[in-house]
């Protein structure tokens, strides 16, 4: 087993964001998070991927929990964060020599695996030019590259497709796809074409819990559509 | 394929910082204002340098306390804050990079800023090896004490960094804190404490005072009591920056 996730709670101050969440992914499986604003994507990968510590539950990544172990387990992640915050002033080329070298990566082993990273990330000609030049999907690429530099077996990609344009998000799901043959990927997104796409599951949160765990044929079976399906399982609630 | 992981995070952290220092112009128009302060303060004030007719630099070591109580803190602000500020801490804080590691690369670039402005002084020793026979032993102490001391101000504005996303008050902050721990020391100072709370206590507070620990070394002499209070004062405050960055992952 790839990943245990398991009754991940975690409030901020009274407000509750996860509530009991739990499930398990293995090699192979691409799960999309799906759940309107607020729900609590976000906080539950970034529990996963040892930024957030949760106030009860554990999450393991072959068994290495993810809170005691935190070094060990995020070895083994891949997390590309909401927004893909980057250093404006670098470089695509060196940032990415940045974080590999800062994964514990010595400089031959960072350039190898940049390259490596820039092709799988299509990053193309642009990689020498200051990173607060480059358009938002080509900021986003960058962070992609940044999540996969040293072959991580877990990926956490927070909205990866968000600012692309539709050849580019073709490309990344296409990346996401193959990606997701040897690995196992929790994506979150609000394009719910995106998940029928690529997403062999679907995990729909709502108000940090999940209401529902189904591959997108079955939630599209059972109502129709992934769009009635999304409505009817979060109520179609608008948050503050 | 891997280095020891605390070990190269750190300096992969420090290269980064430097390089953001060297490719903005913050550094550099805070290397400058130092530079024009600490000349304005050493020739103009008097009894200003020239004035002095003596060949030493204790009027200008003198006044490092109160430009580094200013200029530091402005070095130190954008540490964390600015990370937190962008979301680069997310970025940071997923790296399999123990936090010490994060903390100790960033201070140690920006102490490495505050050593090239002081390096930047050096012809003034210079000059006053021209002008006389200065004692070249005890002016080389006050640059190390002098140095010493900058981390202190740059660990303080470090953990100040660490408290608020919002650089400014991160600045406010360890100023007024950089302020405090360097004046606990200043006669009016233990004057006013010592009516308050006693003779007594009084010293000893003073003796944690920059001032009193600073005032020895830039006269040249090396006390290791100081050289220990600087390096106590230091960890103690990456200690603390390490626990606020911690804090973070609570939400």
């Amino acid at each position: 087993m790839l990943l245990q996730v398991d009754g991940l709670r975690k409030t901020f101050g009274r407000r509750v964001a996860v509530d009991g969440i739990g499930f398990v992914l293995d090699v192979g499986e691409i799960v999309g998070f799906l759940g309107p604003n607020g729900a609590g994507k976000t906080t539950t990968m970034r529990m996963i991927a040892g930024y957030l510590e949760p106030d009860e539950g554990v999450a393991k990544i072959f068994n290495i929990d993810v809170t005691r172990e935190r070094g060990r387990a995020q070895e083994r992640i891949g997390y590309l964060p909401e927004g893909a915050p980057l250093y404006g002033e670098m470089t695509p080329w060196s940032f990415l020599r940045f974080v590999a070298e800062a994964r514990g990566m010595t400089r031959e082993a960072a350039r190898h695996a940049v390259r490596r990273a820039a092709q799988d990330a299509r990053l193309g000609d642009s990689i020498d030019r200051p990173i607060e030049t480059l358009s938002k999907g080509y900021r986003r690429r960058v962070g992609f590259a940044a999540a996969l530099l040293h072959d991580p077996m877990l990926l956490i990609l927070d909205e990866p497709t968000d600012g692309l344009d539709p050849n580019q998000r073709h490309a990344v799901r296409d990346l996401i796809r193959k990606l997701g043959e040897e690995r196992g990927l929790i994506i979150s997104t609000h394009s719910l074409e995106e998940v029928e796409a690529v997403c062999t599951r679907a995990i729909v949160i709502d108000q940090g819990r999940i209401v529902a765990d189904k591959t997108p044929q079955a939630l599209i079976d059972e109502h129709g559509t992934l769009e009635r399906a999304f409505t009817a399982l979060t109520r179609g609630e608008e948050r503050a | 394929m891997k280095k020891r992981p605390g070990l190269s995070s750190m300096l992969a952290i420090y290269r980064r910082e430097l390089l953001s220092y060297l490719t903005t112009p913050t550094a550099y128009v805070f290397v400058a204002v130092f530079l024009f302060s600490i000349g304005l303060f050493t020739f103009q004030i008097p009894p200003s340098f020239f004035d002095a007719r003596a060949a030493d630099l204790s009027g200008f070591f003198g006044y490092h306390p109160w430009i580094f109580m200013v200029f530091l803190p402005a070095i130190a602000m954008r540490m964390w804050a600015e990370e937190t500020r962008s979301g680069a801490l997310e970025l940071l804080l997923t790296l399999p990079a123990p936090t010490w590691s994060l903390v100790l690369g960033k201070y140690l670039a920006a102490w490495t800023v505050a050593a090239v402005a002081l390096l930047m002084t050096i012809p003034l020793w210079i000059t006053v090896n021209v002008l006389g026979s200065p004692d070249n032993a005890a002016i080389f102490t006050a640059y190390l004490a002098s140095l010493l001391m900058a981390g202190a101000y740059i660990a303080i504005g470090s953990v100040m960094s660490a408290l608020t996303p919002a650089q400014i008050v991160a600045f406010v902050l360890a100023v007024l804190v950089s302020f405090l721990v360097t004046v606990l020391g200043l006669p009016l100072v233990l004057d006013f404490f010592s009516g308050v709370i006693g003779g007594g206590l009084a010293e000893a507070i003073a003796r944690f005072s920059i001032l009193h620990h600073f005032d020895a070394a830039q006269r040249g002499v090396v006390e290791f009591r100081s050289v220990f209070y600087f390096a106590s004062l230091i960890a103690l405050c990456l200690g603390f920056t390490v626990l606020a960055v911690d804090a973070r992952r609570g939400g």
